[in-house]
């Protein structure tokens, strides 16, 4: 045990320097059986990371205003110094952002990564998600390009559909009459300061939250239930430095993949960087094709699935209740999982179905958001909203009723 | 564990090896955000040279040009103004009378005068002392500053004061002449931000 | 039983939304070479001749062109410059005042930095050798593949005019910007000839939609080439990274 040198010692008489270190790194006890589908969440900060200074680089040259959004983006992309780079990486970024965010909210579907006593974790995830979801909605805007425009007329009309309140409401989103460089201007306010400090501190709590439980594992073993003398679990490692250091090649392998986008594909083949949005926003040419970024294709097709009226609610407003219920319902996970075991590795078959299924389904959905409106993709939208449905709906009763596998005490090796 | 040793000095290998090439990846990623600070295409065009046609400019008079927003007074001087640059009693009041602080004007610019022509002097007009820009005042009349006045520059900030040439007059607070920007002439014309050499 | 049933349920499913999936595109292909010096001179030049007085590129600059293209600065402005009255650092940001555009043509002729970012180099190509006679519209002709378009056919001259509506060969297409169902075939008669053949033009217009698929994204060599670097120098990380890890883990294994 070496002494700690003066400097340090210095500082954790004021600052609990050593103690921050040991609970979050050092002696922060991760179970030895992660495997593959626990490095995103790491990636996601990477990501954040990347969106965080890439974003203030942005705004060095970016001018917020109609007139001549559009002319900057440009002026970052040829005369600025390597802007063109700056401007792929918040581009690409932003894709891989939700990527990787999609991926991690899946590893925790997979081993009920959201099951007591982590519901808040996965609650303060929801709200990171949340956030994210109205952060790249605004960011897409800034470039106030013919996406970005109409883009933002259709998102913000859909509050239109809120009874009563529903016309002031976009009103009052938009600070003018329709869509115009006012609703731009704040939009910048919000996409530059007031989210991402928002998105930081949900980041901070949601990692606060899950270093007090400690993480779960593919097995949804606890690994509490059994420590040593000194209070070290017998199935963990320390956090640092093998799931620091040592994801170290995953990371890498991620940027391999992350960089040969941003360098040989960086429009992403049309769904990172959308065509249509290399043409200033014209509010009098509304494009043929208008969807949303990819990583909202899922929800924006759920909407678009409600093309008729139930009982009084007419389709617009059945549609955006659609939409809101399919991201709410997520909140409420922890609470619909009635099921005795944690991963899916012992979960009955039914559950195991259902989760295959409903991945699929959002994977089809996130598709089916680009495409123009026709009566398959129409048929194939509403049974993916279906099954998207029920696997929430229906959980309560198929995580009861199934046969489980037992659990192992310990971690397989 | 066997071979403790052999072990732990791999280990440092790997983590020094590692680290070295993580770092050079960080200056890697560091460096688009350390090149887009430099001026951009805009800046330099906007900051392009400035042609400035003087034609019609008579002896004795100054016009004012503009580059990279700074104000460049081109003076045509009279032999008798340039006469009394040489002159010792001037030059034992300068403090830098020889030009010999060698940022204030380009290498080509040698001459006593400090200029390419002696007639041409082509100047910015900003104070070294702190950026303001200092007042042409010609005449030779006796001046609230100066009793025996004999032509010059007269900054009316801090009360800085220099010649003719830009040189600046000792006991005040501008420490350094006026600074002499690239140029060039071309007949008539003279094109500011672009040196002959 | 019920797996089986909810087994075939999803894969009939992934049937249909593979048959719900979109359709095809059938413009005739063109492959930009930005490493083609000439060919994107020659593209500078067309587009100074026929394309400058009406429509822009108001994101470029002539230096950076001048210096991209290898054309000293001289030779630029005496021989792409001389008809603007502009510095060599300026954005080439050319006469046709917007009120004016839609005087003459209905619709201001649009900026065209970014023209092949937008519709694609094979739409871009594709529409600046179809254009046929019509004396329905107001300059006479009408184009294949951009219906009822406000431009006149600027390259007349070239190309020669054709006397009709090209007719479908390659069977239903479909523009990829705007959804509609776009005919395209080679023209059968024309109504006055041009002065290049046709695969000299096509040639004209490979190096115009060349050029104008630099402009649209000057920087795109550099990328690349920054790319392999960053490639090469991410697997040597990678090995290291890996070996660093496995070295590592030995720690736990028992």
């Amino acid at each position: 045990m070496s002494k700690k040198p003066a400097i340090l010692e210095w500082l954790d008489r004021r600052l609990p320097v050593t103690n921050a270190y040991e609970k979050h790194m050092s002696k922060y006890y991760a179970p030895i059986n992660f495997n593959f589908w626990y490095v995103f969440g790491l990636l996601a900060m990477v990501v954040f990371i990347n969106q965080l200074m890439t974003g203030i680089w942005l705004t060095m040259s970016y001018t917020p205003s109609a007139e001549e959004a559009f002319n900057s983006v440009e002026y970052i992309m040829r005369d600025v110094e390597m802007g063109w780079l700056i401007r792929y990486m918040h581009s690409t970024g932003a894709s891989f952002f939700f990527l990787t965010v999609y991926l991690h909210m899946f590893r925790g579907v997979l081993y009920g990564s959201y099951q007591k006593p982590r519901e808040l974790i996965w609650v303060f995830g929801m709200f990171v998600y949340l956030v994210m979801m109205a952060e790249g909605f605004m960011g897409y805007v800034l470039p106030w390009g013919q996406t970005s425009y109409w883009g933002a007329q259709v998102i913000i009309s859909l509050f239109g559909a809120i009874p009563v309140i529903g016309d002031g409401l976009t009103e009052w989103i938009r600070g003018d009459f329709l869509l115009s460089g006012i609703t731009l201007n704040r939009f910048f306010a919000l996409h530059v300061i007031a989210l991402p400090l928002v998105l930081a501190l949900l980041v901070v709590l949601h990692v606060l939250a899950l270093h007090e439980v400690g993480s779960n594992n593919p097995d949804g073993i606890d690994i509490k239930k059994h420590m040593d003398e000194r209070g070290v679990p017998l199935d963990g490692v320390p956090f640092h430095p093998y799931f620091t250091v040592g994801k170290l090649p995953q990371v890498v392998l991620f940027l391999m993949v992350f960089c040969a986008v941003l360098f040989f594909m960086p429009e992403g083949g049309g769904y990172f960087l959308e065509h249509p949005n290399f043409e200033p926003a014209n509010s009098l040419k509304t494009p043929e094709h208008i969807a949303p970024t990819w990583y909202y294709g899922a929800f924006y097709s759920i909407l678009r699935a409600i093309d008729f009226p139930i009982f009084f609610i007419n389709a617009k407003l059945g549609g955006f209740m659609a939409m809101a219920g399919a991201i709410a319902i997520l909140f409420v996970l922890p609470w619909l999982d009635r099921s005795p075991v944690r991963s899916w590795r012992y979960k009955g078959w039914m559950s195991r179905t259902a989760i295959v299924m409903f991945a699929i389904a959002f994977v089809v959905l996130t598709y089916l958001g680009g495409q123009p409106v026709s009566f398959w993709n129409g048929v194939v939208a509403k049974i993916g909203t279906v099954i998207y449905f029920s696997f929430f709906l229906l959980m309560p009763f198929y995580t009861k009723w199934e046969k489980t596998k037992p659990v192992p005490e310990r971690v397989p090796r | 564990m066997t071979h403790d040793g052999v072990n732990k000095g791999r280990r440092r290998f790997l983590y020094i090896a590692t680290g070295a090439v993580g770092t050079v990846g960080a200056v890697g990623v560091a460096t688009p955000f350390v090149k887009s600070w430099f001026p951009s295409e805009k800046a330099k065009a906007v900051g392009a040279p400035v042609k400035v046609d003087i034609n019609g400019l008579k002896l004795g008079e100054m016009v004012i040009a503009e580059w990279r927003g700074k104000p460049i007074f081109i003076l045509r001087r009279t032999k008798a103004v340039i006469d009394y640059l040489r002159d010792e009693g001037l030059r034992s009041k300068l403090a830098d009378p020889d030009s010999e602080v060698a940022s204030q004007q380009p290498d080509y610019v040698t001459s006593d005068v400090r200029s390419l022509s002696e007639e041409l002097l082509v100047i910015e007009g900003v104070c070294t002392h702190l950026g303001c820009s200092p007042k042409f005042i010609p005449e030779l009349e006796p001046q609230p500053f100066d009793a025996n006045w004999q032509g010059g520059f007269f900054c009316p900030c801090h009360g800085s004061r220099f010649d003719l040439a830009g040189r600046v007059f000792s006991g005040v607070p501008a420490p350094y002449n006026l600074q002499i920007p690239p140029y060039s002439v071309d007949g008539g014309v003279v094109t500011v931000g672009e040196g002959a050499a | 039983m019920i797996k089986k049933i909810l087994t075939l349920v999803c894969a009939s499913w992934l049937a249909t939304s593979a048959i719900a999936a979109g359709g095809e595109v059938h413009l005739d292909s063109m492959a930009p070479d930005m490493s083609n010096t000439t060919s994107l001179q020659e593209g500078l030049s067309t587009y100074m001749d026929y394309c400058a007085g009406c429509h822009s590129l108001g994101h470029a600059r002539y230096n950076r062109v001048a210096r991209d293209l290898e054309i000293p600065e001289d030779i630029f402005m005496d021989s792409i410059m001389f008809s603007q009255d502009a510095k060599f650092g300026d954005l080439m940001k050319f006469a046709m005042p917007v009120a004016q555009g839609k005087k003459w043509f209905g619709v201001a002729p649009p900026d065209l930095t970014m023209v092949t970012r937008v519709r694609g180099v094979d739409w871009v190509y594709t529409y600046l050798r179809s254009f046929y006679k019509d004396e329905s519209r107001p300059y006479g002709v009408n184009n294949s593949v951009f219906k009822d378009v406000g431009m006149p056919h600027v390259m007349l001259g070239l190309q020669g005019l054709c006397s009709a509506k090209p007719s479908a060969q390659d069977g239903h297409t479909l523009d990829p910007l705007t959804g509609v169902a776009t005919e395209h075939g080679a023209c059968a008669s024309q109504d006055i000839a041009g002065t290049l053949s046709t695969d000299e033009f096509d040639e004209v217009i490979y190096d115009l939609v060349n050029f104008l698929n630099y402009m649209g994204e000057p920087y795109q060599m550099d990328r690349k080439r920054i790319g392999w670097f960053v490639f090469a120098f991410l697997t040597v990380l990678l090995v290291l990274a890996a070996l660093l890890k496995r070295e590592l883990y030995k720690d736990i294994k028992h």
